[in-house]
């Protein structure tokens, strides 16, 4: 493998991101293929590039059409539009039901929102879910579209779709949750249209020669994170972060009590990086200890003053609780976690799990590691994506916290996974990038047997 | 190719160890029984290591060399397994008819335009040693020659827990280019291009076997580069005709590296047992039992379909009243309680602590049970 | 396994016996099914070794090849299961019932009812094990594009009559099962795990002989060592007690038993083509038969069991009473059915070696809707699927202590009555962002509301959202009363069909492509046979 272009010297983030971009654009506004792909790792400005797309192709005269995932993230594009080019006529098209956009909308004059779609013709830019989208019939096709979390969107899911544009910019991260079905799909393994694959899987099946684009700087990621996840996570497509380790910088106000959860913050703001490992022992998924003790690190977080220098602004920000998340792979995690801060007066930090947490971006994440105190790994807790969503969410540090025991566990996991022939293998999985992650966090270790 | 994907540690420095393996051979030697020849391991037999690789009694075994079907019948619970011969005659002529003509078929099933002008080189030899040199050479003699070359049957070896392992690949086929490819023949179909996942991926560990194997003699040979794709070549749909598809082994090589490399525990699990530890199948039943108790097993009920002393081992997980007899997941939601009585006592009251969620979540799982069930009763 | 099912197989490790895990029977079981219990031969894909079929218990057909590897033994020994299997097959095919069904007019592109036959009962076929239901799409697989030599007089190897056609009932028996519910064809195995809970674990459950025991042990022996002796107590001769219910025969039967049967009956089949005169061959005739007397034996000896065993697994589920949703979900079967009758008849080709784009779509997308509506019908027919849901958060029982009229804010204000309610349960229902939607079972369907908030510990309050009739007041009836109990899912009780996907004609550039329509089109061509096709 040729050396990425994050490790030449003199590499210039800016420079590399604007020209990646630029060919994007190119491809986009005068390519003559069809669809243009582009790979996103986290926090490369996939949302500014498709907002970007989306103004140029509407200032070149072109109606558009954006197919998200989910209505927030529809909401979110919508806001970011209007942010950038406020006299821009968009339309909302969403669902029948009670509540179905996000009320900031309605301050938007320019914003028009229907649940039809032909109310909403002859507008610039219509923006909708995957799955509303899937119900507009007999309408004439739009020339372009923009597909946003194209790697989480499942290949059924475009299928429905796909005869409303002629031609379209995919744009996702490859290294995030892969869609899933709830019934068994393995009998349509290795055809190129499973419809259980992701829609970036299918469409490149069926047209190799796509152009295919990849942002390679992450402007969320620290320095101290970006080699990490890049290596863990992104082996074949390496990218780097868009700061040095000068640009951020994180501090408090409070010194060190001397406790764990101050010493693993006190870590984590030095290196970016903590691990706060309790005893081993087998736990039910809502061990009270590490709650007990997730709840703890976010207190201390809030209360020692902290404050976030970066490249955004000359002061530093404070760390208030809306800078902070807690990420966890269970909704009864989440739960635990969200009562165990309420009894300690902690409120407005985001807890949710890993599939809630997609596309989020914080200064600070506190993480309950998926497999900490499991007496087994399962694909679930495994699966590349999830560690993955969670080990990059931060801008400044990430705290994980687990029992002691689980390389031993990795290295105990049964491997008999079944093989379907011609299903591209997805590398690395979640069992070696889970080692590699490990390893690196027992770097930054802070034990702590908690009652002691 | 990227550090964290690279080859990762020498599972056994062969050279290195020399004299330090000795003792652990003859250690060995002597929990198998002093008469008794090592069971040889063969790449199954690594493979199989993958499937659970906690559980300490199956890594001594193996490791040791055990004949464990007749240790599993020493000890009163043979393994049920056996193949139906009708099953080996097929696999058999299959094999054969994949490689009569001097394998052209097989080779153009790799892609080869001219196979009948492929070099076929015999490396038949006396004794393993033998043949594994005489593969060894040949392979660098078809490298060197830049020409498509089949190797049948060729042998590689592979030293585990300090005792050499002989792996007997079906083929491997040297391209041109130098590239290497392990060939796995297997009898099952490949029906509209699909086939059992579950026997793809035991082909699939199987063959990164004879990959890592086959690395330790391409470090060598300049010019060489071991594929990490294999080609599994099957029956197509209900005919005897071959066909083939390329599977991707890199998962297994990773995963079966860091096995081999835990293959060291085996000298420690040897030097902890107690003296006069035996597994040697003509010892009394009662001290074979109480060898086999003095290293621990990770029994699973997946254990039952990939190794002989499952039913033993079953059979006392079940005394002890394990949870896991009833499958690894089970204990997902139980904490650290590990008995079924210590669960269904914390279940009904009996005992536990309330406040441990897997204890108070049990007791509302009774009480639940209990309500739906009186609701049936009462009509 | 959920906490509920762990603790049931526990309760069962502990006592020996099976235990519940249902109160009512969630698959709807015919009154004369069909039941084929198929042997296979080891290594061998699609070669039927024999089989028991028929729908009268005390009566199976026994279907015995007496050599596997003969294409003309196999042939015949598919055209008797075909004659076995077709007319009961077609004895459904004219008893129907007028329907409608929703169809898109090809002139207009509108939905309009359309009146259509429905067969009043569908064909229900049963198997012993998981591995039976893939050995039965397998028979489909091998049979359905086999020509006969009417439909190809140049077929090198023409199959009997009836055999592409018991190919495509097979395959699309064995394509059904895959729709979470359906009851066309079902496995004993399934049956019976499905509503009792063993003490041992599900891989061990997969052998009918050891989950039978458990559930229904021999009087006077506990399930568990019942269940063992089934699983590994051989005779004598090395041979199991109870032989596998198939389709893969023990190895030990094949080696020590089958493969000396199967040897002998080639010589004497030799012996008799190479007899010279009348009086020898009658001679050798007598020990052709005999032979294959042998083979019959042997493969009746084994399969005897598992058919004893799937009736009597028939016998225990049966006498559960069939939960009210699951006849609702038989329609479907019936529909089903009737399906694909309509197709047969209408002269369509055999279905496709792989599903199209927009048909696996399809598939996938009715299937989880069925899923989702099978464990929501599951829940609502059986208060120990309920407890279960209860106990992950995702239902409650409660008690309304108090109910306040509301309306909406709009120019014709509708009602919006809020209900505060007191539970012991603990539903999951707020923390995230988004409004949590709960149902009730109301009138035959259901009624919504949204989570407002929590009043106190196990106290909440819910604004009732439809079902309340057209008027400004809430119809008679749809408001719940201070004292009653209600149980509230937070699943949906009915499940709605996903957007309708294009035609395979219109398949998009994404995904291929309308597939090729050509003359001789490759999904129908048959699979090509070799002269040394022994297999």
């Amino acid at each position: 493998m040729t050396r990425p272009p994050a490790d030449r010297p003199g590499f210039d983030p800016g420079a590399e991101a604007a020209r990646a971009t630029a060919g994007i654009l190119h491809d986009t506004l005068h390519g003559t293929h069809r669809g243009v792909v582009v790979d996103s790792p986290p926090g490369a400005g996939k949302s500014t590039l498709v907002v970007r797309a989306a103004l140029e192709l509407a200032s070149a005269g072109r109606p558009l059409m954006v197919v998200a995932q989910t209505n927030a993230q529809v909401d979110d594009l919508v806001l970011r539009l209007a942010e950038k080019q406020p006299d821009l006529p968009v339309g909302r098209l969403h669902s029948s039901e009670s509540d179905p956009y996000d009320k900031a909308l309605d301050d938007l004059p320019q914003v028009r929102k229907s649940a039809k779609a032909a109310d909403l013709a002859g507008i610039d830019v219509v923006l909708s879910t995957a799955a509303k989208w899937a119900h507009v019939k007999g309408v004439e096709p739009w020339r372009h579209a923009i597909v946003d979390e194209a790697y989480q969107m499942r290949s059924d899911s475009l299928l429905a779709v796909a005869s409303l544009f002629e031609q379209a910019l995919f744009v996702g991260d490859p290294g995030q949750l892969d869609p899933f079905s709830i019934v068994g799909a393995d009998q349509w393994a290795g055809l190129s249209y499973d419809p259980s694959a992701s829609a970036v899987s299918t469409l490149l099946a069926h047209n190799p020669q796509l152009p295919q684009h990849r942002l390679p700087v992450s402007w969320r990621l620290p320095a101290s994170a970006a080699p990490l996840v890049s290596d863990a996570f992104y082996p074949y497509t390496p990218f780097r972060s868009g700061t040095g380790p000068e640009d951020r910088r994180l501090s408090f106000g409070v010194p060190s009590s001397g406790s764990a959860p101050d010493r693993v913050i006190d870590e984590a703001a030095e290196s970016g990086w903590g691990l706060l490992e309790l005893p081993a022992r087998h736990t039910p998924r809502t061990d009270p200890e590490a709650v007990g003790a997730l709840a703890q690190v976010v207190r201390r977080l809030l209360d020692r003053g902290g404050a976030a220098l970066s490249e955004r602004s000359p002061d530093p920000t404070p760390l208030t609780a809306d800078r902070v998340a807690v990420g966890t792979a269970h909704r009864d995690q989440a739960a635990a976690v969200r009562a165990a801060l309420a009894a300690l007066g902690v409120t407005g930090v985001a807890v949710d799990t890993a599939n809630r947490l997609q596309g989020r971006e914080f200064d600070v994440t506190v993480v309950l590691h998926p497999l900490s105190g499991r007496p087994d790994a399962t694909a679930f807790h495994l699966e590349t994506g999830r560690l993955c969503v969670l080990a990059s969410r931060h801008r400044h540090a990430c705290i994980v916290i687990c029992r002691e025991g689980v390389t031993g566990l990795l290295d105990e996991h049964p491997s008999t996974e079944p093989v379907q022939l011609g299903v591209t293998v997805k590398f690395p999985d979640g069992w070696e990038a889970n080692h590699s992650v490990l390893a690196h966090l027992a770097e930054h270790r802070v034990r702590w047997v908690p009652g002691r | 190719m990227n550090a964290s994907l690279g080859s990762g540690p020498d599972p056994t420095p062969p050279t290195a160890r020399a004299d330090a393996g000795v003792p652990v051979r003859q250690r060995l030697a002597e929990l198998r029984g002093p008469t008794r020849p090592p069971h040889p391991l063969d790449a199954r037999a690594l493979a199989a290591l993958a499937a659970n690789p906690g559980c300490e009694r199956r890594t001594l075994l193996d490791g040791a060399g055990v004949d464990k079907a007749a240790l599993a019948a020493a000890l009163g619970s043979p393994a049920p397994y056996g193949q139906s011969q009708f099953a080996f005659m097929r696999g058999n002529a299959f094999e054969a008819r994949v490689k009569s003509d001097g394998g052209t078929e097989l080779l153009r099933l790799l892609g080869v335009a001219d196979p009948e002008a492929a070099l076929t080189p015999d490396v038949s030899a006396a004794g393993p040693e033998g043949r594994t040199a005489r593969t060894a050479l040949a392979l660098r003699e078809a490298t060197t020659a830049k020409a498509w070359t089949l190797l049948d049957h060729p042998m590689l070896a592979l030293e585990v827990a300090g005792t050499p392992a002989y792996l007997e690949p079906d083929a491997v086929v040297v391209h041109p280019d130098g590239h290497w490819t392990v060939v796995e023949i297997k009898s099952f179909p490949m029906l509209d291009g699909s086939a059992d996942p579950a026997k793809v991926g035991a082909a699939a560990r199987q063959a990164a076997v004879y990959v890592l194997a086959l690395e330790r003699v391409a470090a060598r040979v300049p010019g060489a580069e071991v594929g990490h794709h294999v080609l599994l070549v099957c029956p197509k749909d209900f005919s005897n005709l071959p066909t083939g598809s390329v599977v991707d082994v890199r998962k297994q090589l990773s995963v079966t590296r860091r096995q081999l490399a835990r293959m060291r525990r085996v000298e420690e699990l040897a030097a902890a047992l107690p003296g006069g530890t035996s597994f040697d199948p003509s010892g009394s039943t009662e001290e074979l039992l109480a060898s086999v108790e003095a290293v621990g097993a990770a029994y699973a009920p997946e254990c039952l379909a990939a190794c002989e002393l499952a039913f033993h081992c079953r059979g006392r997980a079940r005394e002890a009243g394990a949870v896991e007899a009833l499958g690894r997941s089970v204990r997902g939601e139980l904490g650290g309680l590990s008995t079924v009585a210590e669960v269904l006592d914390a279940a009904h009251g009996r005992a536990g602590d309330p406040a441990d969620p897997a204890v108070a979540a049990l007791r509302r799982a009774a009480a639940l049970r209990a309500e739906a069930l009186a609701a049936r009763g009462g009509g | 396994m959920s906490l509920i099912n762990t603790l049931a197989r526990l309760e069962a490790t502990r006592s020996g016996h099976a235990q519940p895990l249902a109160t009512t029977r969630h698959r709807h079981l015919s009154d004369r099914p069909l039941v084929l219990v198929p042997l296979t031969t080891a290594g061998e894909a699609g070669a039927p070794l024999g089989a028991l079929v028929g729908t009268d218990r005390e009566a199976p057909r026994l279907l015995v090849v007496p050599q596997p590897r003969d294409r003309d033994l196999r042939f015949a020994f598919l055209a008797d299961l075909a004659e076995t299997v077709l007319p009961h097959l077609d004895s459904y095919a004219d008893d129907t019932e007028p329907a409608e069904r929703n169809e898109t007019d090809p002139e207009t592109g509108k939905r309009v009812k359309v009146e259509v036959e429905l067969c009043r009962d569908a064909p229900q076929l049963i198997v012993p094990s998981r591995s039976g239901i893939d050995y039965v799409r397998l028979l489909g697989r091998s049979m359905r594009f086999r020509r006969t030599a009417e439909q190809d007089p140049d077929a090198p190897y023409p199959a009997p009559p009836h055999i592409p056609l018991l190919g495509r009932w097979l395959t699309h028996y064995g394509e059904r099962v895959r729709t979470p519910g359906a009851a066309l064809l079902l496995c004993a195995t399934d049956l019976l795990s499905r509503h009792w809970a063993t003490g041992q674990s599900s891989l061990e459950d997969l052998h009918l002989g050891a989950l039978l025991a458990w559930i229904d042990p021999p009087e006077g022996e506990s399930g568990a060592e019942a269940a063992r002796r089934a699983e590994t107590g051989r005779d004598a001769r090395g041979q199991l007690l109870c032989p596998p219910a198939g389709p893969a025969t023990d190895p030990a039967f094949d080696n020590a038993l089958l493969a000396p049967a199967i040897d002998a009956y080639d010589l004497a089949r030799k012996n008799f083509a190479g007899a010279e005169d009348g009086g020898s061959a009658d001679a050798r005739l007598g020990e052709l038969a005999a032979a294959e007397r042998h083979v019959r034996d042997l493969l009746s000896a084994q399969l005897l069991p598992a058919w004893h065993a799937t009736w009597r697994a028939l016998d225990l589920v049966r006498a559960l009473p069939e939960g009210p949703r699951a006849a609702e979900r038989w329609t479907r079967d019936r529909w089903s059915y009737t399906g694909h009758r309509d197709r047969v008849r209408a002269g369509e080709p055999p279905q496709p070696r792989r599903d199209s784009a927009v048909g696996a779509a399809q598939k996938l997308a009715s299937r989880e809707t069925e899923q989702a509506r099978l464990e929501a019908q599951e829940a609502l027919d059986d208060p120990l699927v309920m407890a279960a849901r209860r106990l992950t958060g995702e239902a409650f029982t409660s008690e309304v202590t108090g109910v306040e009229p509301a309306w909406t804010e709009t120019k014709r204000p509708t009602p919006r009555p809020l209900v505060t309610v007191r539970t012991a349960d603990l539903p999951q229902l707020g923390g995230g962002d988004e409004q949590v939607k709960v149902y009730r079972s109301l009138d035959g369907g259901s009624q919504s509301a949204e989570f407002v908030r929590w009043e106190a510990a196990g106290v909440l309050t819910l604004r009732l959202l439809n079902a309340m009739g057209r008027a400004k007041d809430p119809a008679p009836g749809t408001v719940p009363e201070v004292g009653d109990r209600i149980c509230w899912t937070l699943f949906p009780h009915e499940q709605r069909g996903g957007a309708k996907l294009p035609d395979p004609e219109d398949t998009p550039w994404t995904h291929g492509g309308p597939p090729a329509v050509d003359g001789d089109d490759a999904h129908e061509r048959p699979d090509p046979i070799t002269p040394d096709d022994l297999l």
